[in-house]
C-alpha cells in the first residue's frame, strides 16, 4: 500500500542531506569536542558549524544558542532556568491556555513549589490578545512564556507586540518555537524575545537534539549540573551527530523557508477548500488567517475523531487528532477545548499537517479519503 | 475493494492473541485492537506492591503490540475509558450500594465489548469482531436464529457473561476459540511462538486490584468527589436479634461467610443485606436456600421467548453448576420466573440467571 504523510507538525521525516550529515558524521566525527587533539577538535568544528546554522535561521548570535535534547529540555530549561534564578521572595508567571503540556506541566510543577501562574485565555480564533497578557502582569511577574504558533491549530500569537509588553515591564519573555520555526521567518532580535525554543525533529532533523536561544545577559539557573559545556549552561558531552545533523536542517529551512512557505501553504489550501466545498457539516478550528502555512484542524460533525485517524490508516493516509500527546487520553484536547469547542466537536476534530514530501496529488487522494470516511462514520455512527 | 477486515479485541493475554494468530495463519485480513477502558493511575491509592488484575495496564498493550508486530497485523489502541466509566464502573458501584452483587462482565461485555467495539469495527471498515472468548456461536437456519453455545471446554466457558448479546451482535462476532480446551490454545500460542504463551490467565474483575472491591469503591467515590453515605449499621439474625455492627453493607455478599466479626455456635453467612436499614442479616446455611427467583431485563438468544413452561437448566453465578428448573413467563415478556427443582444455596440479586438447555445458551436476565 502507498502511504502519504500528513503528521508533520508531530514530527518530520529526515531531509536528505540532513541524513548525510548524521551518517558522515556518526562515522567519522567521533571525538569529544572538550578534547584537546584533532578529534576533538574536528567534533568541535561541526558543533560550532551547526550553532552559527542554527543560530542564522532565527537571526541570533551563534553565541546565544544552547543545544539540548529538545524542545521539552529546552522549555523546561528557560521557564525552570529563569524562574530559579529569580531573586524575588514572590514569583509569577504568565502563560497562555492553549501552550504545550511541555510549558504547561513545567509551569504547574513550579506552582507546586509555590509560584504563582496566571494562564490567559484564548478566544475562539486560537490567538492570544495582548492586553490580555498586560492585564495579568503583576509586580512579581518574573516570565512570561508564550508559544509562538500553536501545535494543533497552527495560530500565530502576537509574539513582537507581547514582547513590548514584556520590555516595558522588565520581565523576561520566552517562546515555544518549535512549530514556526522553518515554517515562518523568525527574527529574534526584532521579535524581542529573551528566550526561544527550538526542536530539531520538526524541520528535518533527527529527534533528541534541540536548542534554547538565550538572549545574552539573560540570568538562567541551570536545569542539571556537570562540566562546562554549553557556556555552563547545559552539562554533558554534547550530541555531535545530532546537532550537526539539527544544523544542517537548519541550513536547509532558512534557505527554502519562503519557496516550502508558499508551496505547502497552497497545497494546505487546497485541501481545506476542497474538504469545506465537498463535506458537509465541517468547518476549521481557530482563525483561518494568523497561521503556519502548513496547518489545518478540522472539525466532522458526528465523526469520532480517534476511529477516522485508523480509518484513514487502513488507507494509508497518516493523520492525527488533536496533539499527538494527547491521543489516547481520556479527555478531549486542551487547545480545542480553550477555543470554545464542545467536547463532542474536540473529539469530531482533526489535525492535517503538511510538509516538503507532499504533492497536490496526495492531497486529491486525501480528500477523497476524508470525503468517504466521513460518510461512512456518520452513516453508521449512531453514539455520536 | 479487498476483502472486510476482522477486528480482534486484542488484551495483550494469550487467548486473544491466540485469536488473532490463527486468523491470520487462515489468511484473513485482520486489524488488531486494544481497548483502553480504565486508567490503573488514577486512583494511587490501591497501587500496592503484587498487585493483580491489572486490566489496560501499559503491560497489556506492550504485549498485545508486541504479538500484533509478530503475526504483521495493523495495531491500535482505543479508548474507552470514558463509556467504560459510564456503562460499567459507575453501575458496578450503584449496584454494591444498593445492596446488589454485579457482574461488571457482562455489562461490559452488553455495553463496550460487543456495541462500542463493534461500533468502532465498522467505523474502521471492518464488519465482523472477534474476541478470545470461550463460547461457540451457530446460526440456525431452521428458526433464523444466531445461537449461543457453551465452549467445548467446560472448565473455561464463557457464555455465563454473554447472556446480554442481541441477535445483531451475534451476527458479526467470532469466537474462534470455542471449539478448544485451553491446553491446545496454550498448545498452539507455543507452536507459533507467540511472545504471551506464558503468560498467565487474568483473574477476577480487570479493574478491581487484588479483588478489593470494597477498597475500590472507597477509593473511586472519593475519587469522584462522592461523599460515601454512611452505610454503616446492625448486623442482625434472621429473627431480628441485633448480633454486632458492621462497616459499610456494600462489603456484604448473599452467601458471605467470613468477615462477620460475629461469633456464635455455628457458621453465620450472610442471608441479605438492605440498604434502605442498613442491615446486614445474617443466619445458617439453611436460610440461604430458595426455591424460586425472579429474572428481570430478560435477554433471549437462542429462542424467541417463553410462552409456556420451559425446562431448563439454571446458573446463577459463574461457578455454580446449571441446576433443573422450570422457566414460567409472566405477564412482562422481560421477566421470567425461575422454579428450581430443588432449592438453591444463595440466590442473589444483581447477579445474572442463565438459562440452558444442554450446551444451548436459551437467554438470561438480572436477579431480583
Amino acid at each position: 500500500m502507498q502511504r502519504f504523510y500528513f503528521d508533520h507538525n508531530a514530527t518530520t521525516p529526515v531531509a536528505p542531506e540532513v541524513l548525510e550529515t548524521v551518517v558522515s558524521c556518526l562515522g567519522q566525527v567521533y571525538g569529544n569536542a572538550s578534547s584537546i587533539h584533532h578529534f576533538g577538535q574536528a567534533a568541535k568544528q561541526r558543533l560550532e558549524t551547526a550553532r552559527r546554522q542554527v543560530a542564522a535561521l532565527i537571526h541570533a548570535d551563534a553565541r546565544e544558542i544552547v543545544f539540548t535534547s529538545g524542545g521539552t529540555e529546552s522549555d523546561n530549561m528557560a521557564i525552570q532556568g529563569v524562574v530559579r534564578a529569580a531573586d524575588q521572595p514572590s514569583k509569577h508567571i504568565v502563560t497562555c491556555a492553549i501552550e504545550h503540556p511541555a510549558v504547561l506541566m513545567t509551569v504547574k510543577h513550579l506552582q507546586q513549589e509555590g509560584v504563582e501562574a496566571t494562564a490567559v485565555k484564548v478566544g475562539a480564533s486560537g490567538v492570544v490578545n495582548p492586553d490580555d497578557i498586560r492585564r495579568a502582569l503583576r509586580p512579581e511577574t518574573v516570565l512570561i512564556t508564550i508559544m509562538h504558533a500553536n501545535n494543533e491549530l497552527g495560530t500565530v500569537q502576537p509574539i513582537a507586540e507581547i514582547a513590548r509588553i514584556a520590555r516595558q515591564a522588565g520581565v523576561a519573555l520566552h517562546v515555544d518555537g518549535v512549530q514556526a520555526a522553518g515554517k515562518i521567518p523568525v527574527d529574534v532580535g526584532e521579535l524581542g524575545v529573551d528566550l526561544y525554543t527550538l526542536s530539531g525533529h520538526k524541520l528535518y532533523a533527527p529527534k533528541g537534539v534541540g536548542a534554547l536561544y538565550v538572549r545574552k545577559a539573560t540570568r538562567l539557573e541551570p536545569l542539571a549540573w556537570g562540566g562546562h559545556h554549553e557556556r555552563d549552561r547545559r552539562p554533558g558531552t554534547e550530541n555531535v551527530p545530532g546537532i550537526a545533523a539539527f544544523g544542517a536542517a537548519a541550513e536547509v529551512a532558512g534557505r527554502c523557508l519562503r519557496e516550502d512557505a508558499e508551496r505547502i501553504g497552497v497545497l494546505r489550501d487546497r485541501l481545506e477548500n476542497a474538504v469545506l466545498e465537498r463535506i458537509p457539516g465541517c468547518g476549521i478550528n481557530g482563525s483561518r488567517w494568523n497561521r503556519v502555512p502548513n496547518t489545518s484542524n478540522i472539525y466532522f460533525d458526528g465523526v469520532d475523531g480517534e476511529a477516522m485517524v485508523i480509518a484513514l490508516d487502513l488507507r494509508g493516509f497518516a493523520v492525527s487528532t488533536g496533539a499527538a500527546c494527547s491521543s489516547g487520553a481520556l479527555t478531549p484536547s486542551h487547545v480545542l477545548t480553550a477555543i470554545g469547542l464542545s467536547d463532542d466537536r474536540a473529539r469530531a476534530s482533526m489535525r492535517f499537517s503538511l510538509g516538503r514530501g507532499n504533492t497536490a496529488e496526495q492531497v486529491n487522494a486525501l480528500v477523497d479519503a476524508i470525503g468517504s470516511s466521513v460518510a461512512h462514520l456518520r452513516r453508521i455512527s449512531v453514539h455520536a | 475493494m479487498p476483502e472486510r477486515p476482522i477486528a480482534v479485541a486484542m488484551s495483550g493475554g494469550v487467548d486473544s492473541s491466540t485469536v488473532a494468530a490463527l486468523l491470520v495463519r487462515q489468511g484473513r485480513s485482520i486489524v488488531g485492537m486494544t481497548m483502553q477502558l480504565w486508567n490503573q493511575r488514577r486512583l494511587p491509592e490501591l497501587q500496592v506492591e503484587g498487585t493483580t488484575g491489572r486490566c489496560c495496564s501499559l503491560d497489556d498493550v506492550y504485549d498485545a503490540r508486541r504479538v500484533a508486530e509478530q503475526v504483521g497485523i495493523p495495531y491500535y489502541v482505543v479508548n474507552f475509558e470514558r463509556q467504560f466509566e459510564e456503562k460499567v464502573v459507575k453501575p458496578f458501584v450503584e449496584e454494591y450500594l444498593a445492596g446488589r452483587t454485579p457482574i461488571p462482565c457482562t455489562l461490559c461485555n452488553n455495553h463496550i465489548k460487543f456495541d462500542r467495539f463493534l461500533e468502532m469495527a465498522d467505523s474502521v471498515g471492518a464488519h465482523h469482531v472477534a474476541t478470545g472468548h470461550y463460547a461457540r456461536i451457530r446460526y440456525d437456519e431452521a428458526s433464523g436464529r444466531y445461537q449461543l453455545l457453551r465452549a467445548v471446554d467446560d472448565s473455561k466457558d464463557q457464555t455465563y457473561f454473554l447472556f446480554g448479546l442481541t441477535q445483531q451482535q451475534l451476527a458479526r462476532t467470532m469466537f474462534p476459540l470455542g471449539e478448544m480446551n485451553k491446553a491446545e490454545v496454550r498448545e498452539l500460542a507455543r507452536g507459533m511462538d507467540l511472545a504471551v504463551a506464558a503468560k498467565s490467565d487474568s483473574q477476577e474483575i480487570c479493574f478491581v486490584p487484588n479483588g478489593d472491591y470494597a477498597a475500590f469503591m472507597d477509593a473511586y467515590l472519593r475519587d469522584t468527589g462522592v461523599t460515601p453515605a454512611r452505610t454503616e449499621g446492625e448486623i442482625v439474625g434472621t429473627d431480628g436479634r441485633v448480633l454486632g455492627r458492621h462497616e459499610g453493607v456494600h462489603r456484604f455478599t448473599v452467601g458471605q461467610r467470613k468477615g462477620l466479626g460475629v461469633a456464635t455456635g455455628e457458621p453465620l453467612y450472610v442471608i441479605a443485606t438492605e440498604p434502605a436499614s442498613q442491615r446486614v442479616v445474617v443466619g445458617r446455611n439453611d436460610d440461604l436456600l430458595r426455591s424460586s427467583l425472579f429474572a428481570r431485563d430478560v435477554n433471549w438468544i437462542s429462542i424467541p421467548g417463553v410462552a409456556g413452561p420451559v425446562r431448563a437448566q439454571v446458573k446463577i453465578r459463574n461457578r455454580h453448576t446449571a441446576a433443573a428448573a422450570t422457566l414460567r413467563a409472566t405477564s412482562d415478556a422481560a421477566r421470567v420466573e425461575v422454579v428450581f427443582d430443588e432449592a438453591q444455596r444463595a440466590v442473589t440479586p444483581g447477579q445474572g440467571a442463565v438459562f440452558y438447555s444442554g450446551d444451548l445458551v436459551l437467554g438470561g436476565g438480572w436477579i431480583e
